[in-house]
């Protein structure tokens, strides 16, 4: 099979998984016990509003015309409409997503950026007191709980030292760049605003390390035990015996092979990190899809989480193609 | 758990548990070995038998009985630690190392209670797909698909929505985001052992479908199952307290590590403490489970490479 039908395989794949996602969801928001129309019309509100929101909602009509409705709906671009924000659940995604994937972009490229080297590092010193260092950071970085170490770093680095912000994407100063990407970073490096960069940097300073933690350790520990793999085959040996010198068998020879599965890793941290964003945003105060989904839980609001789960289904689904395509195009061996 | 669960791995692929080359004396000295041979999986052990006794007893010995629910006390409003109070005290005056202690409990609980309905719902359905296979088996991995789109956090927090705050719902909810884990663990085992020589000898000798899966390739496939388990436990707390945090757990006054971290944001540059203390007890429960199941696994697995 060709690379590009079997691309075109895996993109269909996704249909009936989201087809999946989309009647967990609704039967999740059908379990509902409160009244989602009571809560969006207040407590003042007369019974002709409370009647004309339940109309608005569509919850009057039976349990499958409401799901066929929804995925209708969804087809033609109508994802709902928050009952918080009383804005359609698409416009609000658009304009949480890029925030979420902004977050999560340099968390990964941090937890890159550390764990592979402090990996390589714990391989060539297996069993060092280096290599223990890092197994226990590691275990730390698994084990720690986000929400609690943002506020470590919140109470640290914001209020004791006031190096850096502890909410939010911008300062109350400094306006957002024009929206290109709605990545604040890459849009205000285009139009070539330095302040703005330099404040969306720090901006994102803490919440980023913090969610860079669980994956940083999980890149690192799995960089360690393919190279320590990797540096026991055969090539190795022969290398070592044709005098290479260690760096160069490291470098040239072991670590080529052995980085391939952690691109694997690294493609799976994305999705982790984009769950864990729920959390850190709720401390941060990051006006992502993470916050988004935190204060729609908490008021009963259900059809953004079902398009944040879609959405997320969605994401997720193309990074597990991602990872495959990018396995098989480092990866001969693995033949399609 | 204890070690001698691990004593049927040591066969896998061979002789059906409990009839081995080696005694299940000597089966059980080689295991235990192995676990002493790693000095973190002692020192998670030992810490989490000391949060199981905490768990059970420390309430009856707390300093300050009254504050484990929501005494007042209007005058010892967020001091800083102290002989008095080690951990400080909280915006109501109350020890917040009593309320530590006094959160273990239900930390752990709802920790355990997650993991055996995760697992118990996720081996059985497992352990059917793979067993049987055809179209009951499409239908369960499918939904389990499905389930492990959506990152955990996010679907947990759904259920605890729809079901309503308050521990027990997040209990539920956990465990429903988790058994699609066990499921396919559970599967991939069975299916690797379901053709193997001593389930076509129970076979031969007249075994019921029922009695070959639960009799002799559930045995067998459990040890890597029971690794996972001790593993996530610590990952179950964590995720309570995680919901807890945001609003949709345990709910005041009742304590909660969690919840303490999240009324402790409120406080934090007048009180540190309110927040870090949780916060290490939660840290020091994963962390005890993940080196424990560490240990567990090289007894138990000690083919598989080990996590950290």
């Amino acid at each position: 099979m060709s690379l590009a039908n079997y691309i075109l395989r895996r993109v269909l794949l996704i249909i009936p998984t989201l087809f999946g996602v989309s009647i967990l969801t609704f039967v999740l928001s059908r379990m509902v016990p409160g009244d989602p129309a009571r809560l969006a019309a207040g407590a003042q509100a007369t019974p002709e509003m409370y009647e004309q929101i339940r109309r608005e909602f569509g919850l009057d009509d039976p349990l499958p015309v409401q799901y066929w409705n929804y995925v209708t709906g969804l087809l033609q671009g109508d994802w709902g409409r928050s009952i918080l924000s009383r804005r359609p659940v698409l416009e609000d995604l658009s304009v949480y997503w890029p925030a979420t994937f902004e977050l999560v972009l340099f968390a990964i490229l941090i937890a890159v950026a550390v764990g592979v080297p402090l990996g390589i590092l714990a391989a060539v010193r297996a069993d060092r007191p280096a290599d223990q260092a890092s197994r226990v950071v590691a275990l730390l970085g698994v084990s720690v709980p986000a929400f609690w170490l943002a506020i470590l770093l919140q109470i640290f680095f914001g209020l004791r030292l006031g190096w850096l912000p502890v909410s939010g994407r911008l300062g109350p100063m400094v306006d957002a760049p024009a929206t290109m990407t709605g990545l604040y970073t890459v849009d205000s490096l285009v139009s070539g605003q330095w302040a703005t960069l330099g404040e969306s940097l720090r901006q994102m300073a803490l919440p980023a390390i913090t969610l860079s933690f669980p994956a940083m350790a999980t890149i690192m520990r799995f960089t360690r035990a393919t190279l320590l793999e990797t540096l026991g085959q055969d090539f190795v040996r022969t290398a070592r015996a044709k005098g290479a010198t260690e760096r160069n068998v490291v470098t040239r020879h072991a670590l080529r092979n052995a980085l391939i599965p952690t691109v694997t890793m690294i493609g799976l941290s994305f999705g982790w990190a984009m769950g864990g964003s729920v959390l850190v945003e709720t401390v941060f105060d990051w006006p992502g899809i993470g916050l988004y989904a935190t204060k729609s839980a908490l008021s009963l609001d259900f059809m953004p989480i079902m398009g944040i789960a879609l959405l997320y289904g969605f994401v997720f689904s193309i990074i597990n193609i991602l990872v495959d395509v990018t396995y098989g195009a480092l990866d001969p061996r693995v033949s399609r | 758990m204890s070690v001698q669960g691990a004593a049927p791995s040591l066969v896998r692929g061979g002789a059906p548990a409990g009839r081995s080359l080696f005694g299940l004396e000597e089966r059980r000295r080689r295991a235990l070995r192995r676990f002493r041979q790693s000095p973190l999986s002692v020192v998670g052990l030992a810490i989490i038998v000391a949060l199981l006794l905490i768990a059970v007893f420390g309430p009856l010995f707390v300093p300050y009985p009254e504050d484990v629910t929501g005494a007042l006390n209007m005058t010892q409003r967020l001091k800083a630690p102290s002989a008095e109070h080690l951990f400080g005290t909280d915006q109501a005056g109350r020890d917040v190392f009593t309320r530590v202690i006094a959160g273990a409990r239900v930390s752990l609980l709802a920790g355990f209670v997650v993991i055996v309905l995760a697992f118990t719902v996720g081996t059985l359905l497992g352990a059917v797909a793979g067993f049987f296979g055809g179209r009951l088996s499409e239908l369960i991995m499918r939904t389990t698909d499905i389930f492990l789109t959506i990152p955990d956090l996010i679907l947990a927090m759904a259920f605890a929505a729809a079901l309503g705050p308050g521990l027990v719902n997040v209990m539920i909810a956990v465990s429903l985001v988790w058994w699609p884990g066990y499921c396919r663990l559970a599967r991939a085992n069975v299916v690797a052992l379901r053709d193997s020589q001593f389930a076509e000898s129970a076979r031969s000798i007249g075994a019921s479908q029922g009695r070959v899966l639960f009799s002799h390739i559930l045995p067998n496939a459990f040890p890597t199952i029971l690794v996972k388990a001790s593993m996530d436990i610590g990952f179950a707390v964590l995720t309570t307290a995680a919901l807890g945090f945001i609003g949709l757990g345990t709910q005041p006054p009742d304590p909660d590590w969690g919840v303490m971290i999240a009324d402790g944001r409120k406080y934090l540059r007048e009180a540190w403490w309110y927040s870090t203390f949780p916060g290490i007890a939660i840290l020091l429960t994963v962390l005890a489970f993940n080196l424990l199941g560490d240990g567990l696994r090289d007894v138990m697995d000690p083919r598989a490479r080990r996590r950290f």
